[in-house]
């Protein structure tokens, strides 16, 4: 700190005018009322929703196809891909008399989501050979325990099927 | 006037009694603290006679951990390091990973890199600029700041579905194809970049105070802090002209005209400065990059690196193989050892990779830029005032979770 000072930031010294420093604070003060006659930028959380896009990675979904069959058929590639261990399934043979349901004779007895161990990052939906798994934008999921938050094969499959769809 | 307070402080040092000094715990949680640090000091007065740093208070392990994660894996690890920009640590070990493979990217794909690394250069050096006028007593400034930090995670959102934990890029390509409307939404957010550092500006930088706050204020020579091993605007502070854009180009930045900001004295003040500018910079390459961005491909044609489209996973027989491959034995670099460091926001971010063959790196550092930073807090802290301790610390853009990994 003996030294002499270096100024590479000369051109920012201040004038004589902004060294007085009322009149500095002025000029201050006029850019926080400017910003005070703008429209406000936040929005009203829990009224006002904000619009996510599509691509959010949230709430998982475990699809169906056009005839209503549950796509995934418990091949434990997102278990397998999840960094987070946040996927537990169990899979085991379709009983014939659920053979209609499925798209093939495996299917995952169950399938459960941690979904407070999950980071959301997508890599089940990368990992799944099946189009069975999404990460939808729904983002709202509080729970008052710990254990509602694990999601089971049921809160995750959806109620009716579509066609296969290509998230981009 | 704190040179005086500080002469004779050192003149007095010698004279203290152990006894008559005030230990204060400044951390781990601390109001003034943006993150978890944990420093001891000891006090004479506000004058800080001795200071501690302690590392390693929130130790995640993720150097462990990633032991045991395949290379797309240890991605979702990298944004919890910075996580003020996590794209550009995501970026950094998407670049070691590929180096350690020999994947040559498409030049869109590394112009897309560069965006969103500047993008988050820029508003880091906005969160960490604002923060330290919040820590000078000017919260307005940091305000604005975060509204523009908004529309950029809009774009990040729209890019990759996440805002803060972005997992963004894969080894080989981007995680997915741009959105249609990548570089209209690029374009359209640096329009107000300027005109909001012009506000900012007139709050803070041409505000007296504040320059007299951050002025002298824990300065350090360049050769000290070449020493410690800073980089980054702390070492460009210092007047050390070492930028990695500049001098190890990587993901094409030789391609951009851009210039480095200099400091002199390594204050407090100075490093201020050096973001300042470089916000400025960053704007210059960004709106190259997006004007410049060239058509292609979004990944680099490695099938047995980089995953199928899941169109063909469903049809195609051998994109399948290709994907069951992957997913169930992972990437399988050469055998040997890596060294890539890229120039995040706030300093050099290397990644240090040995690979054993196998689907997991066998060991892998991260050369955070904080740690570094951190070991100097000491030094710069000692005879300083308790209230430039905090802007200290914040000038320096030091994050726990990168700092502690
Ligand atoms: S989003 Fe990531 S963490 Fe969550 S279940 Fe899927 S792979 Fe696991
Ligand atoms: S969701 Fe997909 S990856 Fe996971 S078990 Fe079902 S089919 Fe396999």
């Amino acid at each position: 700190m003996d030294q002499k000072r270096k100024d590479p930031f000369k051109k920012y010294d201040l004038t004589l005018m902004e060294r007085l420093y009322f009149p500095a604070i002025m000029k201050g003060m006029g850019v926080t009322l400017s910003h005070f006659f703008k429209k406000p930028v936040t929005i009203q959380y829990p009224e006002q929703k904000p619009e996510v896009s599509h691509r959010w990675r949230g709430r998982h979904v475990l699809k169906r196809d056009e005839f209503g069959r549950e796509r995934c058929v418990g091949c434990q590639m997102c278990e397998l891909a999840c960094p987070a261990d946040a996927i537990t399934i169990q899979a085991g043979e379709v009983p014939k008399e659920r053979r209609h349901l499925h798209t093939t004779e495996r299917y995952a007895i169950t399938y459960e989501i941690d979904m407070l161990r999950c980071i959301y990052c997508g890599l089940c939906e990368e990992a799944c050979p099946e189009a069975a798994i999404f990460l939808t934008p729904y983002y709202e999921f509080v729970e008052d325990s710990r254990d509602k938050l694990i999601y089971t094969k049921e809160k995750l499959t959806e109620k009716t099927g579509g066609p296969i769809f290509y998230k981009d | 006037m704190l040179k005086q307070v500080i002469d004779r402080a050192i003149a007095e040092e010698t004279a203290l009694d152990e006894r008559d000094l005030y230990d204060l715990n400044l951390g781990p949680s601390h109001p003034a603290m943006h993150g978890i640090f944990e420093n001891r000091v000891k006090l004479d007065g506000e004058r800080i006679i001795k200071c501690e740093a302690h590392i390693g208070y929130c130790h995640r392990s993720f150097e462990k951990l990633s032991e045991h994660y395949s290379y797309n894996q240890v991605n979702t690890i990298t944004d919890r390091m910075n996580y003020v920009s996590s794209m550009a640590n995501n970026i950094g070990w998407v670049i070691a990973a590929e180096k350690l493979l020999g994947i040559e990217v498409p030049k869109m794909v590394q112009y897309v890199r560069v965006i969103m690394f500047e993008i988050n250069r820029i508003i880091d050096h906005m969160i960490c600029n604002g923060i330290l006028g919040v820590d000078a007593g000017a919260y307005t400034g940091f305000l604005y700041f975060m509204e523009h930090r908004e529309f950029a995670y809009r774009i990040f959102e729209k890019m990759v579905g996440a805002r803060l934990t972005t997992n963004f890029c894969r080894v080989g390509g981007l995680d997915r194809p741009l959105y249609p409307d990548f570089k209209e939404d690029v374009l359209e957010w640096i329009k107000p970049i300027p005109a909001v550092l012009k506000e900012f500006n007139l709050l803070l930088t041409r505000n007296r105070i504040f320059i007299e706050r951050c002025r002298d204020v824990s300065a350090i020579s360049g050769e000290r802090a070449l020493e410690y091993g800073f980089s980054g605007p702390n070492l460009r502070a210092a007047g050390v002209n070492y930028d990695l854009r500049k001098n190890r180009p990587y993901s094409s930045y030789e391609d951009f005209d851009f210039e480095i900001p200099l400091g002199g004295n390594g204050d407090v003040y100075d490093r201020y400065m050096v973001r300042m500018e470089e916000m400025n910079q960053s704007l210059r390459i960004i709106e190259q990059a997006a004007k410049n961005m060239p058509e292609g491909p979004w990944h680099a044609d490695v099938p047995e690196i980089f995953l199928p489209e899941k169109k063909d996973v469903y049809s195609n027989m051998e994109a399948m193989i290709y994907h069951f491959k992957i997913i169930m034995h992972g990437i399988c670099p050469p055998e040997g050892e890596v060294y890539q460091a890229v120039e995040a926001p706030n300093g050099e971010l290397g990644f240090f990779c040995v690979s054993d063959g196998g689907p997991n790196p066998y060991r892998l550092h991260f050369r955070s830029p904080c740690m570094y930073y951190y070991q100097g807090i000491e030094e710069l802290l000692h005879n300083s005032l308790i209230a430039d301790a905090v802007l200290t610390i914040s000038s320096m853009n030091a994050i726990a979770g990168e700092l502690e990994r």
